[in-house]
């Protein structure tokens, strides 16, 4: 747990107030209120279009609100572009997952550290004030691979993975830039069983390290499973808010929005 | 056919100093295009921004030459500064339109009447490189022989500096892509928005890539303008950047020594295709003429021709060039 996430465990860490955001004539995010807790693992869901991705480009500044105010512990980071969010602790990961195709395993791992001296362009061309770092960045990365099972990826090109191992690399690169928040966009989507299990293993781990989990998900197994809070939008407004067990019995969030898996016994999880 | 003759200049065009400027300006496209994923379609506008630099500050406002070399790195910085604040922020192939726009621009503009003053229109600027070769410990005018190699004292002492520079350029350039710096450009050429997200201001690097490369082809069109002891605004012209990708893309893109090895293999192919065709027995000459007349200008425009086909097959059986890899080049597909 960070120094000063401890101090304030009781303050939500992210907060958006009036959030709005129209494409055209299209309302696609309208939230009034949303306080997401700290050190918990918070799930975004709802039906298709219900506006939750563009929320996410809206909180990590890949999208601009037309009006609202969003926080980050406290301050407002409204219309900052991304890598000063990353540089304040909250990074995030993509539905398609992004790796670096044409850099190794290694690389994509080291590159998410954050403050490098050999990224600035005259540091650069003096190896002696950047080596140390580096190998402190490259043994933080290689155990953060190995906590993720990566280890024999090490040294291969990213683009040579399957697309379970590349979430994970997407994941365990985004923990290199040691955030308070992390924010996964369908960290499940298109993951096999086998690895899908040990991804809910990382990612329920994750709150104990002092770092907030937001996520989108369209598996409600998953959402299950794994969520402290459940947060349900439609049609870019927030309809309810809960633990799982309450989202699971309110009525009106399972007929509208969860059409598909109503009366299927949610508690059947084949994953678990 | 006189193959002596034949050799001698084929083995002098292989590190000669057209191969030493295309070599610098394609060092500078590998920065841009081979390893931050820059499309750059107007590498002949920074070459004719360093060359223009220092003919214009010593033919227009008279300055000491060194002191328009120093001019003419500015000026090529300024360049990439402006172009690069409007378009890099936006998708790639704004990049590419502007520049291959503003290297045709800088063209005209330096050949028209009006800037004849400053640039000497169509005549250009001549006489201006005096006091570098001032310094040649080599007698201008002689002839030097080194092995197979021959050129004049002037070439030697142009060559000498030039490939020194080449090389430092290079190391420079490979230090940088060996660092934590090089990594974010070729994070930033993979998926710009997965460095953004890591913390990475992917307009400042992609910034810093366009000064650097476009620097380093400012440098090879000072090279090159020094060598020729003149300015001339038609030299400056967009096959010259597209030679210059070919050769990158010959020697196998964002690889360290590919664009001296591209540079160098696509030109000797040329000279020597080109002094071949000139040198022909009298019976082949004569029986190819009833196909195509084997004038000075069919042949400039024949070597072409037949290095292109060369180009195909090398696209064929080797895509990745002398130096890519395979294994990369396959994950594209993905």
């Amino acid at each position: 747990m960070t120094a000063d996430s401890a101090a304030t465990d009781n303050a939500p860490v992210v907060t958006a107030t009036n959030v709005v955001k129209t494409f055209g004539g299209l309302r696609a995010v309208d939230v009034e209120k949303l306080e997401i807790r700290r050190n918990k693992i918070t799930a975004l869901i709802g039906p298709n279009g219900a506006g939750k991705t563009t929320f996410f480009n809206l909180l990590t500044g890949f999208d601009q609100v037309d009006s609202g105010e969003i926080t980050l512990d406290g301050q407002i980071i409204t219309g900052r572009p991304p890598h000063q969010l990353a540089g304040m602790g909250m990074v995030r990961t993509f539905q398609l997952t992004k790796v670096l195709s044409k850099l190794s395993t290694i690389e994509n791992m080291k590159l998410g550290a954050l403050n490098q001296r050999g990224e600035k362009f005259w540091s650069a061309l003096v190896p002696g004030s950047w080596t140390k770092q580096e190998r402190e960045v490259e043994a933080r990365a290689d155990a953060i691979l190995k906590r993720f099972n990566l280890t024999h990826m090490r040294d291969e090109y990213a683009g040579t993975m399957s697309g379970g191992q590349r979430k994970l690399l997407e994941m365990a690169r985004a923990l290199m830039t040691e955030p308070r928040v992390v924010m996964l966009d369908e960290p499940m989507a298109g993951v096999n069983p086998a690895l899908a299990q040990s991804l809910l293993e990382l990612i329920k781990a994750l709150p104990a390290e002092g770092r907030t989990v937001i996520f989108v998900e369209h598996n409600m197994d998953v959402v299950q499973e794994i969520s402290d809070w459940v947060v349900v939008m439609a049609e870019g407004r927030i309809i309810a808010e809960g633990t799982p067990a309450e989202i699971k019995s309110n009525k009106a969030v399972v007929d509208a929005y969860l059409g598909a898996h109503h009366g299927a016994d949610l508690s059947q999880v084949e994953l678990s | 056919m006189d193959w002596g003759f034949i050799f001698e200049r084929t083995f002098s065009a292989m590190i000669g100093p057209e191969v030493m400027v295309y070599a610098l300006a394609a060092v500078g496209l590998n920065v841009h295009f081979g390893y931050t994923g820059l499309m750059n379609f107007g590498q002949v506008g920074f070459m004719a921004a360093g060359a223009y630099g220092v003919g214009v500050s010593v033919f227009w406002l008279g300055w000491n030459f060194w002191v328009g070399v120093l001019f003419s790195f500015v000026y090529s910085a300024v360049l990439a500064l402006l172009l690069g604040i409007p378009t890099l922020r936006l998708r790639a192939d704004y990049l590419s339109l502007v520049t291959i726009a503003a290297s045709e621009s800088i063209r005209l503009l330096a050949r028209s009447r009006v800037m004849q003053p400053i640039t000497g229109g169509v005549e250009g600027v001549n006489q201006f490189a005096g006091p570098f070769y001032d310094l040649s410990p080599f007698e201008l005018g002689k002839f030097y022989s080194f092995g197979p190699f021959k050129y004049l004292g002037r070439d030697v002492w142009v060559l000498l500096v030039g490939w020194t520079l080449l090389i430092l350029v290079t190391l420079m350039v490979r230090a940088l892509m060996k660092s934590p710096w090089g990594r974010t450009l070729r994070a930033i050429r993979e998926d710009e928005d997965a460095a953004r997200a890591l913390g990475k201001n992917a307009y400042f690097y992609k910034m810093q890539s366009l000064m650097l490369g476009g620097m380093i082809g400012g440098l090879a069109g000072l090279l090159q303008v020094v060598q020729k002891a003149s300015v001339q605004a038609d030299t400056f012209n967009p096959v010259i950047t597209f030679t210059i990708w070919t050769m990158l893309i010959v020697g196998g893109v964002g690889r360290i020594w590919s664009p001296i090895v591209g540079a160098s293999i696509y030109w000797t192919l040329i000279v020597f295709v080109e002094n071949t065709l000139r040198q022909l027995p009298d019976g082949t000459r004569a029986s190819l003429e009833r196909t195509i007349e084997l004038s000075d200008f069919n042949i400039a425009m024949l070597r072409f021709i037949l290095v292109g086909a060369g180009l195909l097959l090398l696209a064929r059986f080797r895509p990745q060039g002398i130096f890519g890899s395979r294994e990369e080049m396959a994950l594209d597909r993905r």
